[in-house]
């Protein structure tokens, strides 16, 4: 049975530290906001594929103090060859610092909790920009990400300074007390000529299932250089909403990679706000699906000022009863003139129930632009098939061979070497492809 | 090696072949020739196995099987191979990891051990030689943006790694200037020999001047219409196509 959110949420509301705390303030307007326009619902035109209401039922658990799980619990999920790396846990949507570990130096990354962050000397940051993508996003679902701020990061990228090892963040959800609810919030600076690299990863414990509603929002600085990865690999139980916003404040390049191999009901929003000339920005994705999985990927990009470049390419294969939705907004501004903004979306249907709903949206209000979008949903290339079976390839192989040939396109942007290994052997596994 | 029966093919409602025959027999190169639209193409097509043609009548036998009954991949690997006229460009899969996965498909299905890296690296700098192709060309995905020529000689270049037994050439000399299309004859006379063949598809005679067949057939309205030697050509190239259309048409009169 569906339960009453706005009392759930209310109530809960209330055992979070109200005052003393720096983002009490903020936590109130994101509740106030929840209470106006509430969880979507079906006909909402955002979320009309991603029945994201469907996911509030009673038994429903949100923990603000959870119980961390044992190492052993948490080692399962750590990615290879990230022994030496800073890994970050979040356990049901709350940063935990005792299974945490920084290896970057002091000089190069700043890793707090969002609470001290905004408290202390980050205050002003912390104020600026948490809560930018609101604007974007002024959803009940979003909303309430805010109103529970609550055991989130702060990550600083140290001016001048060239992070090689990526930051790997894992979201662990322990949901073996019963589906439990987590909100994960990150904010992530990136000072003048900084460079860094962000992983997420998701893992959820036990099979009662889970739901994580996160927000992660980037802000990059003038010549920096940020590159998001996000990596779901989780099972049909563990559902996701998910919203990563990036804004560039000078001329830099930001580069995003979105991976969704399994789960249950996962939306992912992606927003690179182009807000300094001559900025540059990359969005990859890859949705490989089967059984009931749904994946929506919503990105926006948008040109605010001029001589920006974004370059945007999804691709997605889709088996058995699995759906994909692909929505990508490009708005150009007013003065936004010069903007190249090319986005391309292609599907391959696998099963005879597979669904694909995609829908490219470009809203332009300059004159002088240059932007292009694509979308093509097909079955595998008959020809191609063909033509590798006349070479003595199985068809079977030769299936594998084109997917996986389809697939790597979108892994071929995956900078840390160990990350891209990591997901190729799964796909590579998924596919039958071993050549 | 081949026969072909009175082979009846089309597309949909629309009948391409009207009853071919033809045997081909170890050793023997033969020349299909015919104007545009005789089903020179079509009949390459339904050799190999490209399943958007229907068989109507007729049979064909490879070494004693009946051909039409094997897939693609089987004929292949029993020693069949066609060179595309228009060879397929696969962004994202390398030439060289495609073409060991082939040689070694076929390998397995001939009861052989698959080739090492070191064996298959050896015997691909061998045949390289034979089309003078890159080893850059090979590293890059299949046929993505090579030109018309560098497909045309890694065609050949395939034929060649997969030592077929009867090997169809559809319209391989389409697109090619004269030195590309003397590397690629250069190619197909290199591998000729007493144990394979080859059936040559073209409209044009030039061809035949560089990989001379034994046996030219002219191809008219889905049927072999006439047969002869390679002088057969030369008089086509002569005379024109027409010339056969008005014998075929005075035949159908009597």
């Amino acid at each position: 049975m569906a339960i009453d959110t706005k009392q759930f949420f209310n109530n809960k509301f209330g055992e979070q530290q109200v005052n003393g705390s720096a983002l009490a303030g903020f936590r109130k307007k994101g509740l106030e906001l929840f209470n106006h326009v509430g969880i979507p619902p079906v006909k909402h035109e955002e979320w009309k594929y991603t029945r994201v209401n469907s996911l509030f039922n009673d038994g429903l658990r949100y923990d603000l103090n959870p119980a961390a799980p044992s190492a052993a619990d948490i080692e399962k999920f750590r990615l290879p060859h990230t022994v030496s790396a800073t890994s970050l846990f979040f356990i049901n949507g709350v940063y935990n610092e005792s299974l945490s570990e920084i290896k970057h130096a002091a000089k190069d990354l700043v890793i707090l909790p969002l609470e001290t962050a905004a408290a202390g000397e980050y205050s002003d940051l912390v104020e600026k920009h948490l809560g930018h993508s609101a604007s974007y996003h002024p959803d009940g679902i979003h909303a309430l990400n805010a109103a529970f701020t609550h055991g989130g990061v702060f990550i600083l990228a140290k001016k001048n300074r060239l992070i090689e090892e990526p930051v790997y963040i894992y979201h662990i959800t322990d949901s073996r007390g019963g589906f439990t609810f987590a909100q994960p919030r990150i904010l992530v600076y990136a000072e003048k000529q900084s460079q860094v690299q962000l992983v997420e990863y998701y893992g959820t414990l036990g099979n009662e299932g889970s739901f994580t509603n996160e927000v992660i929002e980037i802000v990059a600085e003038e010549a920096s250089v940020v590159d998001y990865y996000k990596i779901q690999h989780e099972g049909a139980e563990a559902n996701h909403v998910g919203t990563t916003h990036v804004r560039q404040l000078g001329k830099c390049l930001t580069n995003a990679v979105t991976i969704s191999l399994s789960g249950g009901l996962i939306r992912n929003n992606l927003n690179m706000i182009m807000e300094s000339e001559h900025g540059e920005s990359h969005m990859y994705g890859l949705y490989l699906l089967n059984g009931k999985t749904h994946v929506d990927n919503h990105t926006i990009v948008d040109n605010v000022q001029p001589h920006c470049f974004s370059n945007e390419l999804y691709k997605g294969i889709m088996d058995e009863k699995s759906t994909g939705v692909f929505n990508g907004k490009i708005f150009v501004r007013q003065d936004a003139q010069k903007t190249n903004a090319y986005q391309s979306n292609k599907n391959i249907l696998l099963g005879d129930s597979a669904n694909v709903n995609t829908k490219p949206q470009l809203e332009i209000f300059a004159d002088d632009v240059k932007c292009s979008h694509g979308c093509t949903i097909g079955r595998l290339d008959e020809e191609a098939l063909f033509y590798l079976r006349t070479r003595g390839i199985s068809e079977k192989n030769a299936k594998s061979l084109l997917l996986h040939a389809f697939a790597v396109d979108i892994l071929e942007n995956i900078k840390p070497q160990s990350l891209k290994a990591f997901v190729d052997q799964i796909i590579s596994e998924r596919l039958d492809f071993n050549f | 090696m081949l026969k072909i029966k009175n082979l009846h093919a089309g597309i949909e409602e629309k009948k391409i072949l009207n009853g071919i025959n033809l045997e081909i027999k170890a050793g023997e190169v033969h020349a299909i020739m015919g104007p545009n639209g005789s089903g020179k193409s079509t009949l390459a097509s339904v050799l190999a196995g490209r399943n958007s043609f229907e068989v109507t009548e007729g049979s064909v036998e490879f070494f004693d099987k009946d051909l039409l009954e094997m897939s693609p991949e089987d004929r292949a690997r029993a020693g069949m191979f066609l060179a595309f006229q228009y060879p397929v460009e696969i962004p994202g899969v390398s030439t060289t990891n495609f073409i060991k996965t082939a040689v070694n498909e076929g390998r397995k299905y001939r009861g052989q051990e698959p080739l090492d890296a070191v064996a298959f690296l050896k015997m691909m700098k061998e045949k390289m030689k034979l089309v003078h192709i890159d080893q850059s060309l090979l590293s890059r995905s299949l046929n993505e943006g090579f030109s018309g020529g560098e497909k045309k000689r890694n065609e050949i270049f395939q034929m060649a790694m997969l030592e077929p037994r009867l090997a169809i050439l559809d319209e391989t000399d389409s697109g090619l200037d004269i030195d590309a299309l003397r590397i690629v004859a250069n190619g197909v006379n290199a591998y000729r020999n007493s144990d394979n063949a080859f059936l040559v598809v073209t409209h044009y005679q030039r061809l035949l001047d560089y990989i001379v067949p034994d046996f030219v057939h002219v191809l008219y309205n889905g049927r072999i219409v006439k047969s002869g030697t390679k002088e057969l050509a030369l008089e086509l190239e002569e005379k024109g196509y027409d010339f056969i259309k008005n014998e075929v048409e005075l035949a159908e009169q009597v």
